[in-house]
Order: C-alpha cells, then sequence, then structure tokens
C-alpha cells in the first residue's frame, strides 16, 4: 500500500503541491487525472524520491520512505515514463534487461537476455527488436519497450506517467490493454497519471482528481461520471466552463 | 548607488555560489571512486571515446603548433645569433606548456562539449531520471567513468602530443631550416629533464578532470529542451577552457617557481 500525507512541495515561487492526501491500496489501480501544471508529476516523482518533499510523509507497506534502503525501496519499483526514456547508446534487449545487469538482481548476460526477449513478446514485440537500438524504433514501440523494461524485474509496484501521450489512438488502445492485463497478471499496484479519459477507463480501478496541488475527488472509476464534483465533471467532459481556469 | 552596489554584491553571490556548487559535485565524483559498485563497462567506453578518438585532434594540432613553434624560434633566435636553440625550446615549450594546455584545450572542445549535450539530452528526455528508478547513481554510472577517464587518458594524449609536436619541429628544422637532423634529436634529447615531461602530464591529469567534471556538471545542470541543452554545452566548454587556463598557471607557479 502506498500512502502519502500531507504532501507539500514548492518550486521557487510556484507552489505545486499543497498537501496531497492518497491511499493506493496493494494490487490497486489508482489513475491520477488533472490539468497540466496541477502536480500529477511531481506527487509521482515524490514518492520515488526523485523529488524531495518540502513537508509531508510518504508510506509505502507502512515503512517512511525516508527511512527505507534506497535500491530495496526502488527495486520494488517500475516505472514507464512519458517519452520512454530510453537509453539512446545501448540496445533495446540491455535497456530491457537494465536492471537485470546490474546491482542486487544481477544475472548472467545470456539469462538477462532471455528475460528481456520474453518481456518484449509479452509487450507484443517480436525478437529481432532485440538487437536495434531505440532511435530506430516508432513512438509506439518505444513505449513498449518502457512497459518491458518497467515489467523486467516483476516490481510489486508500477508507476505510468502518461502512457498514451504521443501516440495514435489505436497504438493507445493498444497500450492501455497492456498495462490492464499485465497489472492484472503480475497482482501489481499501479499508479498512472494521464489527461487520456481512455485510459483512465481502460486502466483504472480507483480515480484521484488533481487540483491546485490538492486531491479534489477521490473514488471508484465506475463512480467517476456522477461523483457531482465539478472539478470531475468539467475535467472528464472536456469543458473550457467550470472551476477549473481555462489559460493556467 | 546602492542598487550597483547590490546588484554587484549578487552577482559575487551567484559566482561563489557557482564555484562552491562545482567544488562539492568534484568531491562527490571523487568520493563514488571509493564506494563501489564501480561500472567497468561505462570506464572503457569512456576511455575509447575521451583517449583513443581524441588522438587524431590532438596529434594534428600537436604536429602544426611544433612545426610553427621551429619557425618562430628561429626567426626570433636568428635576431641574436641563437638559432640553435631552437631543437632545446620546441622541447621544453611542448613538454612543459603547449603540449598540455593545447591538448587540453583541444580534449576540452571535443570531449566538454559531447559529455554535456549527452547527459544534458539524457536529463531532459527523464533518462537520468529513468536510471534512479533502475536503481543506478547517474553520479557512478555517467560521471565517475567519464572524469576517470578523461583523467587517465589526457595525459597519455598529452605524451602523445609532445611526441608528434617536437617531431613537427623536428621536421621543419631539418627540412625548412637545414639543421643537421643528428644534431637535432640530440640538442632536443640532452636538454630536456625528466621533470619537463612529467609536470607537463600531471597537467594533462589535472586538465582531463577538468574537462571531464564540467562536462559532466554542466550537463547535470542542463536547464529543459533544446536551448537548455545548447547552453550547458557552450558552458561546459568555455568553463573547462578557462579553468585549464587558471590551473594551467597555478600549477606552473607550485612546479617552477623559484
Amino acid at each position: 500500500m502506498i500512502e502519502l500525507r500531507d504532501i507539500h512541495k514548492t518550486f521557487g515561487a510556484n507552489h505545486v503541491l499543497r498537501g496531497v492526501d492518497l491511499t493506493v491500496t496493494k494490487g490497486n489501480s489508482l489513475v491520477i487525472i488533472g490539468g497540466s501544471g496541477t502536480g500529477k508529476s511531481v506527487t509521482l516523482k515524490c514518492i520515488l524520491g526523485l523529488i524531495k518533499p518540502d513537508q509531508g510523509q510518504i508510506f509505502v507497506d507502512g515503512q517512511n520512505v525516508e527511512d527505507a534502503s534506497r535500491d530495496a525501496f526502488l527495486a520494488r519499483f517500475g516505472m514507464l515514463f512519458q517519452g520512454a526514456a530510453l537509453f539512446d547508446s545501448i540496445p533495446v534487449w540491455q535497456n530491457v534487461a537494465f536492471r537485470l545487469m546490474r546491482g542486487a538482481l544481477k544475472r548472467p548476460k545470456d539469462e538477462a537476455r532471455e528475460v528481456a526477449i520474453e518481456k518484449l513478446r509479452r509487450v507484443g514485440l517480436k525478437p529481432e527488436v532485440a538487437d536495434k537500438f531505440p532511435a530506430e524504433l516508432s513512438g509506439g514501440m518505444q513505449k513498449r519497450v518502457g512497459l518491458a523494461r518497467a515489467i523486467a524485474a516483476d516490481p510489486e509496484i508500477i508507476f505510468f506517467d502518461e502512457p498514451t501521450t504521443g501516440l495514435d489512438p489505436i497504438m493507445s488502445g493498444v497500450i492501455n490493454d497492456l498495462i490492464r492485463e499485465i497489472v492484472t497478471e503480475m497482482g501489481a499496484t499501479a499508479l498512472t497519471i494521464t489527461h487520456d479519459m481512455t485510459s483512465v477507463r481502460a486502466i483504472a480501478d480507483n480515480v484521484a482528481m488533481l487540483h491546485d496541488g490538492v486531491v479534489k475527488w477521490t473514488g471508484p472509476v465506475n463512480d467517476m461520471d456522477t461523483s457531482g464534483d465539478p472539478y470531475v465533471d468539467q475535467f472528464i467532459h472536456g469543458r473550457a466552463e467550470g472551476p477549473i481556469a481555462a489559460v493556467r | 548607488m546602492i542598487h550597483f552596489l547590490a546588484s554587484i554584491g549578487r552577482a559575487v553571490m551567484a559566482a561563489l555560489a557557482k564555484v562552491g556548487s562545482v567544488a562539492l559535485f568534484a568531491l562527490e565524483t571523487i568520493s563514488h571512486l571509493f564506494r563501489p559498485p564501480f561500472y567497468g563497462r561505462e570506464f572503457w567506453h569512456a576511455l575509447i571515446q575521451i583517449g583513443w578518438l581524441s588522438l587524431p585532434v590532438v596529434g594534428l594540432t600537436a604536429f602544426f603548433t611544433g612545426g610553427a613553434l621551429a619557425l618562430q624560434i628561429f626567426a626570433g633566435g636568428s635576431r641574436y645569433g641563437a638559432e640553435a636553440v631552437v631543437p632545446s625550446i620546441v622541447a621544453i615549450g611542448m613538454v612543459r606548456e603547449l603540449g598540455p594546455v593545447l591538448g587540453g584545450l583541444m580534449v576540452a572542445a571535443r570531449v566538454a562539449s559531447s559529455i554535456a549535450a549527452e547527459i544534458g539530452t539524457m536529463k531532459v528526455t527523464e533518462q537520468i531520471d529513468a536510471l534512479v528508478t533502475l536503481s543506478t547513481h547517474p553520479m557512478k554510472y555517467l560521471t565517475l567513468p567519464r572524469v576517470l577517464a578523461a583523467t587517465l587518458a589526457v595525459p597519455v594524449l598529452v605524451a602523445v602530443g609532445d611526441s608528434v609536436g617536437i617531431m613537427g619541429g623536428y621536421l621543419v628544422g631539418v627540412g625548412r631550416l637545414d639543421f643537421n637532423a643528428a644534431t637535432y634529436l640530440k640538442n632536443t634529447v640532452d636538454f630536456l629533464e625528466p621533470w619537463d615531461i612529467t609536470s607537463g602530464l600531471f597537467k594533462g591529469a589535472a586538465f582531463g578532470f577538468i574537462v571531464a567534471t564540467m562536462g559532466c556538471y554542466h550537463g547535470m545542470q542542463s536547464g529543459r529542451g533544446a536551448q537548455g541543452v545548447g547552453a550547458a554545452t557552450k558552458s561546459a566548454v568555455v568553463s573547462a577552457s578557462v579553468l585549464i587556463f587558471a590551473a594551467n598557471y597555478i600549477l606552473t607557479e607550485l612546479f617552477f617557481a623559484a
């Protein structure tokens, strides 16, 4: 279980997070929605320790992340970045097997390559892709490689940062389905941030609406359309009129 | 007046903060030398990129500099009837000053820029964040291998540059200035002392450290987008070059001041 208590974060004069309280239960898929610049990515990066919150506490399975051993803590996570964030200088299979080739999870090179090819197959990519370099792949293929890397070490918790941004609707559907299938079959806890309402409906068990640095509404995805929350209503219907200013 | 003084104060404070930030970055890099894990493959890759692939540019620079130096010393020396000093001055000038400084500058132009651009691009495309989430410390994986490789490779490049530069002087001396080949070589060797050579190699190591540290520092500090990476690249080359000149003066004072 991931628990955020009263998280604050300021960058210069910009108070991005103003007291985020959020809980993701084990094995659950939570999607955070909200406009650009509302602090979704910052929230995610705070959990991973990429950004240190100014105030508040984050617990993973009851343990304060500040007290956890960094490597052991991160070994439980997988993350799919918005632009896939693949390492340009190494081939696809080494990207996927990156964690398996160094550190505590290190295993022989041949074995790591086998796992990488298996994970690539799991995300619908042929073994021939393994020896290509990331720059040789399309955006959709890069996202799938990023997804394969995120699940390579069978993490307990997976984060997805805008998983369908920049993809065509069909490829978005493929990625959404893959995420849903993988999260279900692995029994992983998933936290996704997205603007894409199709993704939300495909991936989420629960939804949290973030606005002005606080969680305005949270609940099951099936209740989202009848939430009665003006922020959620405006966002999911994409209305220019409402409590969320169109120009931010 | 107050505003003017305040702006000077702010600029000085910002400059000092930057110096402190660079110093802390350099110290952290060095500290990782004593804390595993180490990434040998990254180190060898950096050694090839920084050392082996810089050989042509350093060699050509040294060759033409050695040749030009021979012509200049001959022209200047002939005013006093001191043409015979050409071989020894070319040799001493190359190994003490020109070899290390020009080698360092050429590596700064070639390597500091590419390191800053590579790491800066990695930063703006979230590859640095991805490294962290994959339990890999960016300083260990990106910075230490490059800094260590440059610190070890640049002295070797300087040694090669010294030799090629002396050879350039020799070819000009013998071919253009009618020096006797055997006499030229004898004068070169007789007047060179071991410390002339080793001091230049120490300078090379210091310059290599500066070049890679500046490349990594500015890459890691890169702003967003193409403009941010461009600015980081420019800052890396400029700061590495200026620091090479500053370090050269300080080391020359340390090594040769009476």
